[in-house]
């Protein structure tokens, strides 16, 4: 391992736990929430005929989940660069 | 050219390129076989993974539940591409960090027993020999119905294609080969649905399809809400189930997705950790394409098939098709025994509604003479294979739809088969009971192992036990439950000890077998269920099919608590698990 610091290691992890953990509401929100708990509230808007909870079981979650994961990996990549353990040759 | 002819052409074409890849990437190293020598590039390997991933059963059988359930099948859709997710961020990249070959090998070497290897590899066993039953099936019906051959010959052939590469290429030779079949299924997968698309909304893409307006001025899932409604069914786009059971049915498959061995395993291919995070994305996008079209395809051959029997108004002597006038693809899926029709009121027509709704089955009888649904079986699983010719799509369309069904049987049958042999040659051979064995002789075992796995999972296809239909939810259930947990606390705790890990997959994986037994009988023998499969029964409303998530959660508590009251981890793996949270030097760690 090539951190600077045992303070740089913590900070490291506890940053990526972060990320991971913000990403993780917004995944949860979109499929658990918007696509059925909230599907009540969010039918409210009418998207094609149905409504947006609708919408968003079937087809707005895995969008999200795709913008999460190509996120994810841009940030990490790019704390990857700051902490100095990317893994470029 | 007939159809008979275009198909075999059409198969024929896809299995010598199958064949032509194997030939081209043999494997010559243990690194090749288990892992491709780690140099498969991210967006390839996303598209091996999304064809090792997309099985028989979301090509054939997704939008068929979807067709039928609507709103409630969310659940598959959101569960089966939620679980990348959570392998892109908690497991891939640190997995491929630690940079062995399967999934025991994690288990076993990060809590420091053989125990607990050989519990991984029998949970990875089980799940994916259970699955990969089905696959053999799919490959046995796309024959049988496509080509006219036994269903036996069929999964001879079947089974001959895929021993051909994967003994030969193992991971290198199966994942070049899924590459191709993935563009075979996603081509035959959207080509139909855009032409039906265009029919019915005159949107060419299904996903905006799927919302728009049809030919008179209606929403497209309006018109099906109001069609079914007019029978008698229930509403598509209406919430059926318990919103509980819902939520925790679509948690247990994604966490079964992400703790399958055959998914995860494609993720040691990639050269970098930062290449494991990525290709999860790409692996994701294009897994996207086939199941955000899915409900398009589903909603719309639900409607067309509707349409196609009630094609006047409800209750008028004309509005129901005439048996003798019926399509030809209604006399071919009638030959294979999927399509059922029997004339209860004898007028020569057919009536297709819901006869379990007791005020719309009086007012039929009463006012229109109908006797019954005459419709007696609609397979679920024909609405993707049948959706072609029921739009009317030109012949060349529909062969493509075979080749794309046996493409997604074959490369989820591979995969899972390699998940099988590398777990029996490296982990039970190598890393258990044989650890001098010579890499030549690995490699070997690995191939003999492989040839082994083909001819049970072969003998299972041929004598398919009647429970098959029911240890999907079995396999996914495995991984959610034992699986999942121990990788997520391998990786983000230092505390869960040797002891902890042990004592929570076993109670992650009896809970959920115990459960499951329950209301499914023991080993599924009919008879022995212990209470009655329905939703009074079910422990807080949670289908068995939904307990993995729960099961996953006994696991986690147990084994915090067990962790807490033993020896701690020693040093040297704390090490070892500090080491794989961070991306720099997993170059290093390829060979070992």
């Amino acid at each position: 391992m090539a951190f600077r610091s045992d303070e740089d290691k913590k900070a490291y992890w506890r940053k990526n736990l972060n990320l991971m953990f913000v990403l993780l509401v917004i995944w949860a929100v979109v499929s658990y929430g918007f696509g059925i708990l909230l599907r009540p509230v969010l039918d409210a808007i009418p998207v094609g005929g149905v409504g947006l909870g609708f919408w968003f079981a079937q087809q707005g979650s895995i969008y999200a989940f795709l913008i999460i994961v190509f996120v994810y990996a841009k940030k990490m990549r790019e704390l990857d660069r700051e902490f100095g353990v990317d893994d470029d040759e | 050219m007939d159809l008979q002819t275009l198909t075999y052409i059409v198969v024929g074409l896809t299995f010598s390129l199958y064949i032509g890849i194997a030939i081209w990437a043999r494997a010559g190293t243990t690194g090749e076989y288990y892992a491709a020598g780690r140099g498969v590039h991210p967006v390839a390997n996303g598209m091996a993974t999304a064809a090792d991933w997309m099985s028989a059963a979301s090509f054939i059988s997704m939008a068929g539940l979807i067709a039928f359930q609507g709103y409630d099948a969310s659940i598959f859709l959101m569960g089966w591409t939620g679980g990348y997710v959570l392998l892109a961020l908690c497991l891939a990249p640190y997995l491929r960090k630690f940079g062995k070959f399967t999934v025991p090998d994690f288990i076993g070497d990060r809590f420091y027993s053989s125990t607990a290897r050989i519990v991984a590899v029998i949970c990875l066993i089980v799940a994916s020999l259970t699955y990969v039953i089905g696959q053999m099936k799919g490959i046995g019906v796309a024959f049988s119905r496509f080509l006219d051959v036994e269903y036996a010959t069929g999964l001879y052939a079947g089974m001959a294609i895929v021993f051909f590469y994967a003994v030969l290429g193992g991971m290198k030779g199966v994942t070049y080969t899924q590459i191709a079949q993935y563009c075979v299924l996603i081509f035959a997968y959207t080509v139909p649905a855009v032409f039906i698309s265009l029919n019915l909304t005159g949107n060419p893409l299904p996903q905006l399809g799927l919302l728009s307006d049809t030919a008179d001025g209606t929403p497209l899932l309006l018109k099906l809400d109001q069609t079914l409604v007019d029978l008698g069914f229930a509403e598509y786009t209406a919430q059926k189930g318990g919103t509980f059971n819902m939520m925790m049915y679509t948690l247990s498959l994604m966490l079964g997705t992400a703790g399958l061995p055959h998914v995860i395993i494609r993720f040691f291919t990639v050269p970098k950790v930062s290449d494991a995070r990525t290709s999860a994305g790409w692996a994701l996008l294009f897994i996207a394409i086939l199941y955000t079209t899915a409900p398009a395809v589903g909603s719309m051959a639900r409607l067309n098939l509707t349409n196609t029997i009630q094609h006047g108004e409800v209750g008028s002597p004309e509005g129901n098709l005439v048996y003798a006038e019926r399509p030809d693809w209604f006399k071919n899926w009638e030959n294979t025994g999927l399509l059922q029709f029997e004339d209860k009121n004898g007028d020569g027509r057919i009536q297709y509604y819901n006869d379990k709704n007791p005020e719309f089955a009086a007012k039929a009888e009463s006012e229109y003479g109908w006797k019954g649904n005459e419709m007696v079986k609609v397979d679920r699983d024909i609405m993707v294979l049948a959706n072609p010719e029921i739009a009317k799509l030109p012949n060349w369309v529909i062969a493509l739809v075979a080749a794309g069904g046996l493409a997604a049987a074959l490369s989820t049958a591979a995969g899972l088969l390699l998940a099988i042999s590398t777990a029996i040659s490296h982990d039970l051979l190598k890393r258990t009971f044989m650890p001098d064995i010579s890499e030549k002789n690995e490699l070997m075992a690995a191939r003999v192992a492989m040839a082994g796995a083909i001819l049970v999972a072969g003998y299972l296809g041929l004598n398919p036990p009647g429970f098959a239909a029911q240890v999907v939810a079995l396999a996914f259930g495995l991984a959610a439950s034992s699986i999942f947990p121990v990788l997520m606390m391998g990786i983000f705790s230092t505390r869960i000890n040797k002891a902890g890990a042990i004592a929570g997959m076993l109670v992650g994986l009896l809970s959920t077998l115990l459960y499951i037994f329950s209301y499914k009988g023991f080993l599924f023998i009919p008879g022995t269920e212990l209470l009655a499969n329905t939703p009074d029964n079910w422990f807080l409303g949670i289908a068995p099919e939904a307990f993995g998530a729960l099961g996953a959660l006994l696991n986690f508590v147990v084994a915090f608590a067990v962790s807490s009251v033993t020896a701690p981890v020693p040093d040297d793996i704390r090490q070892m698990v500090e080491d794989i949270r961070v991306p720099k030097g997993a170059g290093g760690a390829q060979d070992h």
